[in-house]
């Protein structure tokens, strides 16, 4: 899977992150938490790519691989043509202002002893966008206003404001150095329902609005069935099956990805009773299965499953990784379609469309 | 519904606030049949784990129960009760159940021995004879290999199985009634599928009451037989599982449910639910969810609405439903 599309904003190939494991006095490496273990992601311009599983299955490591907040140990990233992983620190600068990320702990990741204009304000002033500071404090206090906060309260500190403000506050801080991709971490997990609902609205209106594309990090399946456009299903380091989104909840093929839509409980009182499918726990990543790494797991596995890698088994709209991958001869691949796919709602839509070189 | 398991009247929680204590439960009733599961749901702060700690005589300090309270579980009134009678209906005839199994494990223990010691607490038997019922414990919450498990600590087993290891320690006493506290939060999907199956099986066969406490309608539709949900330290309405997902007559808890992401909804807005919810001590006067309901008038901001019953097993705290009712 080496061949690019030229209508791709951020394409992944064979990304592998692993994390050593070092013991003893000497702190010899003896192993590795296989992290991400060859993940392939294409993310067009305008879309909203969900990446789903449960904890540890890497999706936190990907979006910060890509961000190169944790350095890749293998495979490559392009973003609109360039191969980031062999940029240097200084000439990957200018991509760290395209790509923001907005995380799940809004307590966490904004730095207390910031006032809320010094932390809406600080990427701007790192990549030199405002002539000054004050044209810099208007632009603080038009973002603010932009995601429903008083611009009177831009003297205060986070610890000031609820759960759901400090989200707004991140969103406007990542939003500042007007980004391209926004990669949302868990972005609205950590929220009552309500706010989340607030919060979601928000974050499709700046999509609308800016020609966001998100890459949206999550575990929560009812949100991506919502908000997604495609997504992305990871376990164990890699990606299982991927696929649009109407499509996956319809008709799951990777047998990991049906378990997990059984396991979702129904908000319909007539239908009760979710069927536990997948059985036992989540393997560590740092001692991944052989073969398939859902085998241990899969209700459904061949005697060959647990010896060799599952082929990546083409799908009209994504693929799975799975050799029982149901129709997988009749849907050829076609990669016209798929771009289509995701070109079609979301961004052509608007008429909008910037082509990438 | 006969005399209940678990009547909980009039409870009222205080804290220390600006100018006097401040009550961050007010005045909630509940009542739990024998074998009745019974969902309290909220959002953050309504005030549904403190009425469960309460219930367990463990408020945290300086947290007061008022005196008008009365909680009353298989007709003794747990308020008059002396701090050895507690301890010993806690972990007996009540178990508990939380959110984070890791917390609540002590991790220098291998997880048999914790059960071990809260069944030799409780039971006057031998140790082997405690022992084997641990090991059947273990196999009755689901734990694959019961037995090599038993010397297993707690950062050896993954979430999932030190929940199983949580239940199966609340439930080597027998309870009548489980507190359970986000029993399902911190798991992921099928894990949390895994626990809720094991719920409900468990209090189809053993008769366990369970007062359960989530913010996760979800969780409520697979285990409650009946909800009751709270919103800034009130019950605003309740009903069985079938009134409350089915026709809620509450305008909050009608907004929670449309709040909540839903294929329906795709490529379309949420409802929201505008503001934020009102801290303790900032609580409006009347109805507290007056000042964010899209349907409020007058009386809402003027006076606090009693119960109306919508149907015999449907109630709601709400001027708008007292006419619709009535009209």
């Amino acid at each position: 899977m080496t061949v690019l599309s030229a209508d791709a904003l951020l394409e992944v190939r064979g990304l592998q992150t692993w994390f050593p494991i070092r013991s003893g006095v000497l702190r010899r490496v003896n192993g590795a938490v296989r992290a991400v273990d060859g993940v392939d992601l294409t993310v067009y311009p305008g879309e909203t790519l969900a990446l789903v599983g449960e904890s540890g299955c890497g999706k936190t490591t990907v979006g910060r691989t890509l961000l190169r907040l944790v350095e890749p140990t293998g495979g490559n990233i392009w973003f609109g043509g360039v191969n980031l992983t062999r940029l240097s620190r200084d000439a990957f600068r200018p991509y760290r202002q395209k790509m923001q990320i907005v995380m799940q702990d809004p307590g966490a990741a904004l730095d207390p002893r910031l006032t809320v204009r010094d932390t809406i304000a600080e990427g701007m002033d790192a990549f030199g966008l405002g002539a000054n500071a004050e044209q810099r404090t208007q632009r603080v206090a038009d973002l603010m206003r932009r995601v429903s906060l008083d611009p009177e309260l831009m003297w205060r500190y986070p610890h000031e404001f609820s759960g759901g403000q400090r989200q707004r506050i991140s969103i406007a801080r990542a939003l500042a150095v007007e980004p391209v991709l926004l990669i949302c971490d868990e972005a609205t997990s950590a929220l009552d329902v309500s706010i989340q609902a607030q919060i979601l609205n928000l974050l499709g209106e700046l999509k609308a609005e800016r020609k966001l594309t998100y890459l949206f990090i999550t575990h929560d399946l009812g949100v991506v069935r919502y908000f997604a456009d495609r997504v992305a299903v990871m376990y164990l380091g890699r990606i299982v099956e991927l696929g649009r989104t109407e499509r996956v909840f319809a008709e799951p093929a990777h047998p990991y990805t049906k378990a997990l839509l059984a396991s979702i409980p129904s908000l319909d009182p007539e239908r009760r009773g979710v069927k536990p499918m997948a059985l036992g726990d989540v393997p560590s990543p740092s001692r991944p299965p052989s073969g398939c790494h859902f085998h241990p797991r899969c209700a459904v596995r061949l005697a060959t499953c647990s010896r060799y890698d599952p082929p990546v088994m083409p799908l009209r709209d994504g693929f799975s990784r799975c050799v029982l991958t149901p129709d997988a001869e009749a849907s050829q691949p076609d990669r016209a379609d798929i771009a289509m796919a995701t070109s079609s709602k979301s961004y052509s839509a608007d008429g909008t469309t910037e082509p990438q070189p | 519904m006969s005399t209940p398991l678990l009547a909980v009247e009039n409870l009222v929680l205080t804290f220390p606030g600006e100018g006097g204590r401040v009550a961050v439960v007010d005045k909630v009733s509940l009542a739990i049949g024998r074998g009745e599961t019974l969902a309290l749901v909220g959002e953050s702060g309504c005030g549904k784990s403190l009425t469960a700690l309460a219930i367990m005589r463990l408020l945290p300090k300086p947290g007061r129960i008022e005196a008008s309270s009365r909680i009353e579980f298989d007709g003794r009134n747990l308020l008059e009760l002396s701090v050895p009678e507690m301890r010993s209906i806690r972990g007996g005839a009540i178990g508990m159940i939380f959110q984070e199994p890791m917390t609540s494990l002590n991790p220098v223990t291998s997880v048999g021995q914790q059960v071990l010691e809260a069944v030799l607490l409780h039971e006057k038997v031998s140790r082997r004879a405690a022992r084997e019922r641990v090991i059947e414990l273990f196999q009755m919450v689901g734990i694959p290999d019961p037995g090599a498990r038993f010397g297993a600590y707690p950062h050896q087993l993954s979430g999932g199985l030190k929940q199983r290891v949580m239940i199966a320690t609340a439930m080597a006493m027998r309870p009548r009634l489980l507190i359970a506290d986000e029993p399902t939060t911190a798991l992921d999907a099928t894990i949390r599928a895994q626990i809720l199956e094991l719920l409900r099986q468990l209090s189809a066969t053993t008769g366990t009451a369970v007062l359960l406490i989530t913010h996760d309608f979800g969780v409520v539709n697979e285990i409650a037989d009946r909800v009751a949900v709270m919103y800034a330290g009130m019950i605003v309405e309740e009903g069985t599982r079938r009134d409350l997902l089915g026709q809620p007559r509450h305008p909050y808890a009608q907004g929670l449910l449309k709040s909540i992401p839903r294929p329906e909804a795709r490529g379309g807005r949420l409802e929201e639910i505008k503001g934020v919810v009102p801290r303790p001590g900032r609580w409006p006067p009347a109805c507290r969810f007056a000042p964010r309901c899209p349907s409020a008038f007058d009386r809402c901001r003027a006076e606090l609405p009693h119960r109306t019953e919508v149907s015999p097993s449907q109630g709601a705290w709400c001027h708008l439903v007292e006419y619709e009712v009535h009209a």
